[in-house]
């Protein structure tokens, strides 16, 4: 794949399975740019995650309504930011306590975020209430574990 | 577009000198769309079953309302007093499932017989 900066743009609607398109053309973009498999996999689940949370929270399952997916890739990194007319989720990133979960103190759900946040290098939800809403992720071709 | 069906086969295996193990064989995606087909499946399952077997080696796709399925599962057989091991999931979504802590409630195996041998232990 020619080096330069390029974008990919997707508009599914908001219909769940339609998080598969976004996932394997991430996957396949992830691929030509040379990542591993490892950091394929973590990519799949984390857009899936993002678009899933778009298409349920965001666009409230309004299939008139679109996820907007812009794929940016540059030389060193591969950018994915999945777009809805929501107000944005709040935020809940934190691990989840499978404790709380087991004693039915906590809903099972609500794995989505934390999931994201922990399989890609940078990742944030940008709210804008008037505009629409995005969540941003971010994975690195040289990774680090830092 | 729709996801593809969530298939569950029962199973029975023996293994050394215990009750027979139940396996629940899932195939194709496990989603929020998969309720009926996980925990249908397991409600069905006989009062006596006490060793559970979760078989996810022809799962395409799984996702996080998939997983808070199988939590889900895991609560209610907590609460009979049921054992749930696990094999046949991908690196990754071993990975995915230690990080998220199901781990604590269920053994992850590589293959059916090392899952097997563990109810054992």
């Amino acid at each position: 794949m020619n080096k330069k900066s390029s974008t990919i743009e997707l508009h599914l609607p908001s219909r769940l399975g339609y998080e598969k398109i976004a996932m394997n053309t991430a996957a396949s973009t992830a691929r030509l740019m040379g990542f591993s498999d490892e950091r394929i996999e973590d990519l799949k689940t984390a857009i899936a995650e993002a678009c899933i949370n778009a298409i349920e929270h965001g666009n409230k399952l309004d299939e008139t309504l679109s996820v907007g997916v812009i794929l940016s890739i540059n030389e060193r990194s591969l950018e994915v930011k999945v777009l809805d007319t929501g107000s944005g989720p709040k935020h809940d990133t934190a691990a989840p306590d499978i404790d709380r979960k087991m004693h039915e103190e906590e809903q099972a759900r609500g794995l989505g975020m934390f999931l994201i946040q922990s399989l890609v290098d940078e990742a944030e939800w940008v709210s804008s209430p008037q505009t629409g809403s995005y969540a941003r992720m971010v994975i690195h071709l040289h990774h680090t574990n830092d | 577009m729709q996801d593809k069906d969530t298939q569950v086969k029962l199973d029975q295996v023996e293994c050394g000198s215990g009750a027979p193990i139940t396996v629940l064989r899932f195939a194709g995606d496990i989603t929020s769309a998969s309720q009926p087909a996980v925990l249908g499946t397991y409600q069905k399952l006989p009062p006596e079953t006490k060793r559970i077997l979760l078989d996810f080696s022809k799962v395409e796709y799984l996702n996080s309302s998939g997983i808070a399925l199988i939590i889900q599962m895991m609560i209610a057989a907590s609460k009979h007093s049921q054992v749930i091991k696990t094999f046949g999931l991908t690196p990754h979504f071993q990975k995915v499932f230690t990080m998220v802590g199901i781990t604590k409630y269920t053994s992850l195996h590589p293959d059916e017989k090392t899952a097997c041998v563990a109810f054992a232990d």
